[in-house]
């Protein structure tokens, strides 16, 4: 079933066009991934699903509403935690619930119900600066996904932490989505990271940016780290370099 | 050894510096080289202080109520006004230059003139404080709005908050550091304002305490009630971090502590 949608999607800011005719769906469940170079689009076609940004044309669906330029439906994690500094972690990940208007002590109750699967559990009364980075991002995530457990769009989650915590938080990843499944589109300009995590990978290349084109994968998931060593990973990846390198 | 010697050297240096001139001072006076009314030593304004000490009193609880009045509506005033600038921007470009030209008139200018429009009363020296400490902190505040992060602002208007909420979760905490910047300025200025003020007329208070000895040639109580003011503010000022301290309870803890993986 279609979660997610985006049909025809242009933008421009004056003369300069960012974003020209692209579409894509994230069913629902997925986990798709918007693989590109910096500078092509990516995040301003995240400003327009989240409704941030009005597309000058193309519609935005979520389901079968049109949800075009309202923003408040889908969950979006922007590429820095930004944990506000002088809240508790458990204040900062209830944050959505208190904006929705729930009142603060079933916020608190509700978002520290969930510490455990997210693997953060006994930071609630915490400050962001006493955490690690990993950490940090976990518990921004877990703050994405209870703003909506529809769709959550990610700017690129992990690319702020260095390789060692960058791979220890993919397989925490795969194992929480396992958990939850939540639909998912996110960004990344790691090749590697895409195809580890993705079922689905859209490439947006060119200037204006659109997506060219799509692969799907078909290898089984959770996928280990061996599979970053298997004939059918470097498959994919001469694949996508081959595509980006047009 | 040398390490340690030297962070004691550090800690007390203050101190000696302090007590080094109050020496020199004490010296300088025993000598008369001006005469000893005019030049108090040390231990005559420890005399002085001790022997007026009941009527100090009495007239720096005047003071301070001016002072915390004034302080107290300046705060309110200046949170107000820096609100309704952040909020609505035609009432910022309306009112910036009018906040920014009262600062540059003399508070000794327009003291005068309250005590003409509002008698000998507290009402002028309040006007006075209100004046001069509502600015600090409207400025502090608009510092502190603007310092707010836009990327955690747009994280906020995609979960389609409302503007009093991005206020309140976001633009008010992110300027607490600002805001009491700008209190501890404010603070110090309210007993100053009030001490001005009540030299141009009053019944009571430091100020006119200061005029009436300095009209006797009382020196040694002239350097008393100068000594007593500035304790005064410095007192206000460690309330002030205090109050900080406790109201920002995030803050100050960024060093020394252990991260978890």
């Amino acid at each position: 079933m279609k979660k997610l949608s985006a049909y025809n999607i242009s933008k421009a800011y004056g003369d300069k066009e960012i974003i020209k005719n692209t579409s894509l769906v994230v069913y629902e469940g997925e986990l798709v991934c918007l693989l590109g170079v910096s500078g092509v689009g990516k995040t301003t076609l995240f400003n327009i699903l989240s409704g941030l940004l009005i597309p000058d044309k193309g519609k935005v669906l979520l389901d079968d509403t049109d949800i075009t330029g309202e923003s408040g439906h889908i969950s979006y994690m922007l590429q820095k935690d930004l944990l506000l500094p002088y809240k508790t972690v458990l204040d900062n990940v209830a944050l959505p619930l208190i904006i929705k208007g729930e009142n603060k002590r079933k916020a608190r109750k509700k978002a520290s119900s969930y510490f455990e699967t997210f693997g953060i559990d006994g930071n609630q009364n915490k400050y962001p600066h006493q955490l690690s980075g990993g950490m940090r991002q976990r518990a921004a995530l877990l703050r994405t996904y209870l703003f909506s457990q529809e769709v959550a769009l990610l700017d690129e989650p992990f690319s702020a932490l260095d390789t060692i915590t960058k791979s220890a938080m993919h397989s925490w990843y795969l194992k929480v989505m396992e958990k939850i499944k939540l639909s998912t589109l996110f960004i990344t300009h790691d090749i590697d990271e895409a195809i580890l995590l993705s079922d689905r990978i859209y490439i947006m290349t060119g200037k204006p940016g659109r997506i060219t084109s799509e692969i799907k994968l078909e290898c089984e998931k959770p996928r280990g780290e061996e599979f970053l060593l298997s004939r059918e990973f470097i498959d994919y990846k001469r694949q996508i370099l081959s595509i980006l390198n047009e | 050894m040398t390490k340690r010697f030297q962070n004691i050297i550090n800690r007390i240096s203050p101190y000696i510096a302090v007590l080094g001139i109050l020496i020199i001072w004490q010296i300088l006076s025993l000598l008369e080289l001006l005469p000893r009314y005019m030049l108090p030593s040390p231990t005559d304004v420890v005399r002085a202080f001790i022997l007026d000490f009941p009527l100090l009193m009495h007239h720096s609880k005047v003071t301070l109520l001016e002072a915390f009045l004034g302080l107290g509506i300046g705060v309110a005033l200046g949170f107000i006004v820096a609100v309704l600038m952040d909020r609505f921007k035609p009432v910022y470009r309306a009112i910036y230059p009018i906040l920014v030209i009262t600062q540059t008139i003399p508070t000794v200018a327009i003291a005068p003139l309250l005590v003409l429009w509002l008698g000998y009363g507290i009402a002028p020296k309040v006007t006075l404080i209100v004046i001069v400490t509502f600015f600090p902190i409207t400025i502090g505040l608009l510092d502190g709005f603007a310092s707010a992060d836009p990327d955690t602002i747009k994280l906020l208007m995609s979960m389609n908050a409302s503007k009093g909420q991005i206020f309140r979760h976001i633009k008010l905490p992110s300027s607490m550091s600002h805001f009491f910047a700008g209190l501890r300025i404010s603070a110090s200025y309210s007993i100053v304002g009030a001490v001005i003020a009540e030299w141009l007329g009053g019944f009571s208070g430091l100020g006119v305490y200061m005029t009436r000895v300095k009209k006797s040639y009382s020196f040694d109580k002239m350097f008393a009630v100068i000594f007593l003011i500035s304790v005064i503010s410095l007192l206000l000022m460690s309330v002030v971090t205090v109050l900080q301290r406790i109201s920002m309870p995030w803050a100050g803890r960024e060093t020394g502590l252990q991260r978890d993986v």
